[in-house]
């Protein structure tokens, strides 16, 4: 078996090629996530209409569901960045995987807060020990496992590795993030957005919602892009581009 | 790819299905633990021990709620659409507590099979609306 990739995709494993396009990309993204954000923020808050049940805390998933969805989406990439690190023994992808899950655990917290304010209005509960939200609790555990695995090790090497294979292991846990509450009873409603069906909600509610999810994502590729980039330059320190980029500044 | 590439591949995949496995039996055989409510059927049929501890879940039956004069009692009917019980809960209910919602509340079954109650939590859906287009699907609904 022997598949020929684009150069370009060979090229991505070099983290000075990845530097020196990242320095290209990383103002536009920047752009993008903050208009974005703030167009959905204002829009979320603002102008959709209040839910006829819950009132106007229901506008809490503008920030609520984003966090939620891309907690899981970094768990899933630092996974596959794992994955690739360990077959492929390439260097950047442990970088990446390393610099997701800060952001990831961040990310967690979030929808975890989020949710738990939320909640004490609408269940009468802050916190209440269904699947959902335990499950998505054990991810924040997972993120944190992975951060101090990373760590944990005298050599980078065998800290990428040993972290790599507990994010693989986590794999498990997003498929019963999702489905909790499909398999289960559980206080959490379902989800707001399914791949197949059209939202529940009015446009007004969810193309804000839309806006809000990709306004993340693209804040969460400056973070990343950001984390990775430094990363690139403490690990390559001793290679002549870094020293003639140091020395330029 | 090379051999060597290849051997790590099939561990890693192995790994994440060996987790996959081991993960999908507990929860397997936990299936009934995990569930954070009963059904009222389930309570109603005896299916649940008396004097535990549970927490049952089911929609407010229409006209049932009864609030007490003098006190912050209030007795409702809980259904999942099989049978029903009664439940009695003295407290603050949340804002999202109305008929025809679905609730989960906590506490024991008595001996006259009453549900006596210590918390009620609301659970409410993903179909979001606007208050006027929730009016209008009522109107709807009652035209018919």
């Amino acid at each position: 078996m022997k598949i020929k990739f684009p150069r370009w995709f060979y090229r991505l494993a070099s983290p000075r090629w990845f530097y020196d396009i990242t320095s290209k990309l990383l103002p536009w993204f920047t752009i993008i996530a903050f208009l974005l954000i703030v167009i959905g923020t204002i829009w979320g808050l603002v102008f959709a209409p209040a839910d006829y049940q819950q009132g106007n805390s229901f506008r809490i998933i503008y920030i609520h569901v984003p966090t939620a969805i891309l907690a899981q989406s970094c768990y899933m990439l630092m996974a596959v960045a794992g994955a690739v690190g360990l077959i492929w023994k390439i260097k950047i992808a442990h970088i990446i995987a390393k610099s997701c899950a800060p952001i990831g655990a961040s990310m967690a917290v979030l929808a975890l807060v989020t949710g738990a304010i939320w909640g004490k209005p609408t269940w009468g509960a802050w916190w209440v020990w269904d699947a959902r939200l335990t499950s998505m609790l054990v991810l924040f555990f997972l993120y944190v496992g992975v951060i101090a695995l990373t760590s944990a090790y005298e050599h980078v090497a065998s800290g990428d590795k040993a972290a790599a294979v507990l994010a693989l292991v986590g794999v498990v846990n997003i498929p019963i993030i999702k489905y909790s509450v499909e398999w289960w009873n559980t206080l959490h409603q379902g989800a707001t957005f399914k791949i197949t069906e059209k939202p529940a909600m009015p446009p007004d509610m969810w193309i804000p919602l839309l806006i809000m999810i990709i306004g993340f994502y693209c804040f969460f590729a400056v973070i990343l892009m950001s984390r990775a980039r430094t990363e690139v330059l403490r690990r390559e320190n001793r290679s002549d581009w870094v020293k003639s980029l140091v020395e330029r500044y | 790819m090379t051999p060597k590439r290849k051997k790590r591949l099939y561990i890693i995949l192995a790994l994440v299905f060996g987790a996959g496995i081991a993960v999908g039996l507990t929860m397997y055989a936990l299936s009934q633990n995990i569930n954070l409510f009963y059904s009222t059927s389930q309570v109603a049929n005896g299916e649940v021990p008396i004097g535990t501890r549970i927490r049952v879940g089911g929609m407010v039956v229409k006209g049932s709620v009864k609030r007490s004069k003098d006190s912050l009692q209030v007795n409702f009917d809980l259904t999942d659409y099989g049978k029903p019980i009664t439940v009695s809960y003295t407290g603050i209910l949340p804002d999202l507590f109305r008929e025809e919602q679905g609730i989960i509340a906590q506490g024991k079954m008595d001996d006259q099979g009453i549900f006596q109650a210590d918390e009620v939590l609301a659970k409410h859906d993903e179909n979001y609306m606007p208050p006027e287009i929730a009016e209008s699907m009522k109107k709807k609904a009652e035209s018919k």
